[in-house]
């Protein structure tokens, strides 16, 4: 990562992007003054190609002018960086591990299996459908009767997800099915979330996600 | 180095499997004792099966009976759980941490993908591009060497860290496919920071008894084809 002339904290991101809406939940949790720089994805600035030449990619943050990328990264620094409050992983080794394994789960499969989800038709939406379905099962299996996924404090699995919930109402007009009925206690905990200020304020309306991906259908030629 | 956490450390794993030398490595760099249960080749164990229903793959730690999987994640607790054992894995700093976090998470992202897609590639042209992914990949990792080392040894600095860990376990196999295509990966003229590391790193205590010989690991490889399994892979 090359290192950069900014001070303070900056987030180089996009408004609709669930990985940058992960790192400016954390850093609202820890109460972190930050300036969001909105970037031009067909035009790249170049303190975004300077600051992550590996991947060329949003969410970057960069802590007086010192790069961090890739989300879940970011959250694991902000939760490092400013330790003295609002913690976001447990303390316990065991309950550590638990949630990198479901954040890094959550990671590996839910916007992958989303795009496909809108981006296909016929067999290949039908099977996308059913494995998002089998997906938010597993997780609400995991989050059983819990606040939280980590109990009664708000952290790392729950900021991991949450940016997806604005995305369910994209994925269920897409595909033709209802969230709330596959997976209800997860509906439920979303909802919880947004009762928090820093999800309210972040996650994007759900039907102005559901626009930016039919832009985006217009431009994959989709339907 | 002394014995620390007894029995109560077990690891569900097959010797030839990179991210399983993960966990031991990093197990035998906190001087942890652990059984290891080794995986029959054609049928997965109930054992594994119960302790990692989501993946169902190895490795698996378990440490007083509860499961960690995913081999990076199993490196991080090992690091967390034994904090005052050996040497840390993952250095203090956090902004140190994340770029550690970074390089292994592209040795897995990207570096092992391209290496997967060499094995799968079937034509010579695409052979060449598989192979090409993986050098430039493996010159990116020849810069970060200079950036994390800080002119010590290891990616850890003057022992073997977390970024060691995640790609120093794909050695053995490097040198497998290295003699199959005849490409030469980590040629010390064009990454003379890397070769030596991985002579450094292949000598290490921690690893040396538990990597296998690229020959071994060939043979493996020879039966596989001829039974037309695909290998256990994580």
């Amino acid at each position: 990562m090359g290192e950069v002339d900014t001070k303070g904290v900056v987030l180089l991101d996009f408004w609709v992007s669930p990985f940058g809406q992960r790192c400016r939940i954390a850093l609202a949790e820890k109460g972190v003054e930050y300036e969001f720089r909105e970037e031009n994805l067909g035009d790249k600035s170049p303190l975004l190609l300077k600051s992550n030449p590996v991947h060329k990619k949003i969410p970057v943050l960069i802590h007086d002018g010192k790069p961090v990328c890739e989300s879940l990264i970011i959250v694991q620094y902000i939760d490092e960086a400013w330790p003295d409050c609002a913690p976001l992983l447990p303390a316990d080794p065991y309950a550590r591990a638990q949630a990198r394994f479901w954040a890094d789960f959550i990671d590996k499969k839910i916007y992958e299996c989303g795009t496909r989800l809108w981006k296909l038709k016929g067999e290949g939406q039908a099977a996308a459908k059913e494995e998002l379905i089998g997906i938010l099962k597993l997780l609400e299996g995991e989050l059983g009767d819990k606040k939280y996924f980590g109990g009664d404090a708000f952290g790392f699995v729950d900021i991991a997800l949450v940016p997806f919930v604005s995305w369910f109402y994209t994925y269920e007009t897409c595909a033709g099915f209802s969230i709330e009925e596959a997976a209800p206690k997860l509906v439920a905990w979303g909802k919880r979330c947004m009762e928090r200020e820093s999800v309210a304020k972040t996650l994007s309306d759900p039907h102005k996600v559901y626009e930016f991906v039919g832009l985006l259908k217009k431009r994959f030629g989709v339907e | 180095m002394a014995a620390a956490g007894g029995i109560e450390v077990k690891l569900i794993g097959a010797w030839p499997s990179p991210f399983v030398l993960r966990a031991r490595i990093a197990l035998n760099l906190k001087g942890v004792e652990y059984e290891f249960l080794q995986e029959k080749f054609e049928e997965k164990s109930e054992l594994l099966l119960r302790s990692n229903p989501v993946y169902k793959k190895i490795p698996v730690l378990l440490h007083h009976g509860k499961p960690i999987c995913e081999s990076m994640i199993i490196v991080e607790y090992v690091d967390e759980a034994w904090p005052a054992a050996g040497r840390a894995i993952l250095p203090a700093d956090p902004y140190e941490r994340a770029l550690h976090r970074f390089w292994a998470s592209y040795v897995d992202d990207k570096l092992n993908p391209s290496g997967a897609a060499l094995s799968k590639a079937q034509t010579e042209e695409a052979k060449v591009e598989a192979a090409g992914q993986v050098i430039a990949g493996l010159k990116l990792l020849e810069e970060a060497f200079g950036r994390l080392s800080k002119g010590e040894g290891f990616f850890g600095g003057d022992d073997i860290g977390y970024v060691d860990i995640a790609l120093g376990c794909f050695l053995g196999w490097l040198k497998v496919t290295e003699k199959t295509s005849g490409v030469k990966f980590i040629d010390e003229e064009k990454m003379p920071l890397l070769a030596r590391w991985a002579e450094r790193f292949c000598a290490h205590e921690a690893v040396k008894a538990v990597m296998p010989e690229p020959e071994r690991l060939a043979e493996f490889a020879r039966k596989r084809a001829a039974s037309a399994k695909t290998p256990p892979a994580n």
